[in-house]
């Protein structure tokens, strides 16, 4: 049982690597946030998986929080992104992509 | 001598990690940011589905599975949701798809290169 957890944690890291070379080099912002999206799922299951391989399933707390901040840290970024500031609604009205 | 119910957790966990692997190479190969969030889909709905289930057979019916239910349904529930948003987003933005031709010519590119 240890060895399968370990096998999925390591193809886990390992495509979290692969994610991090697509937040680095991808060309716009809209790549870089779906990458850490993305990245921050494979986080939680393998908060969640280390857990179980070193026997200590209260680790599951830690990924449900992980989780839910994951998903509001993705949307602040697009927001932030859009509008320059996480307050106001403000369009400043450029057709900018970047 | 491992019970079905553990031989069954083995085989959602491995194939659950076969399906995250394939979304990281989509997401790292694929040419196109609309492409790439099919490739952030598959990690985000199949992997997850498959590697919690396979916890929860493994943990049996106890409160690590209430907990990891719980993380079933946050994860369902928000990433698809985030990437839908991103998508949107993106369109809205002026981010134009790669079409017929230009997505064959590109990804040729990125095979020559």
């Amino acid at each position: 049982m240890t060895g399968v957890f370990a096998a999925a944690s390591a193809a886990i890291v390992v495509c979290m690597g692969l994610t991090l070379i697509r937040s680095i080099a991808g060309p716009t912002v809209f790549d870089r946030i779906l990458a850490v999206n993305s990245f921050g799922t494979k986080t939680v299951l393998l908060i969640a998986l280390i857990g179980y391989l070193s026997g200590r399933p209260d680790f599951l707390d830690l990924a449900l929080v992980y989780a839910l901040m994951n998903f509001i840290g993705t949307i602040a970024a697009m927001k932030f992104t859009r509008f320059g500031d996480l307050a106001g609604m403000e369009d400043e009205d450029s057709d900018e992509v970047y | 001598m491992a019970s079905p119910i553990e031989v069954l957790s083995w085989v959602m966990i491995l194939s659950g990690s076969v399906f995250v692997i394939i979304g990281g190479i989509g997401l790292l190969r694929l040419p196109d940011f609309y492409t790439r969030i099919h490739a952030a889909g598959i990690t985000d709905t199949l992997g997850t589905w498959l590697i919690l289930i396979g916890l929860m057979l493994h943990e049996g019916f106890s409160l690590g599975t209430a907990k990891l239910a719980m993380l079933l349904f946050f994860l369902l529930a928000t990433g698809p949701l985030a990437t839908h948003a991103l998508a949107k987003a993106a369109f809205l933005r002026g981010l134009d798809p790669l079409q017929g031709r230009e997505l064959v010519d590109r990804h040729e590119v990125d095979d020559s290169a």
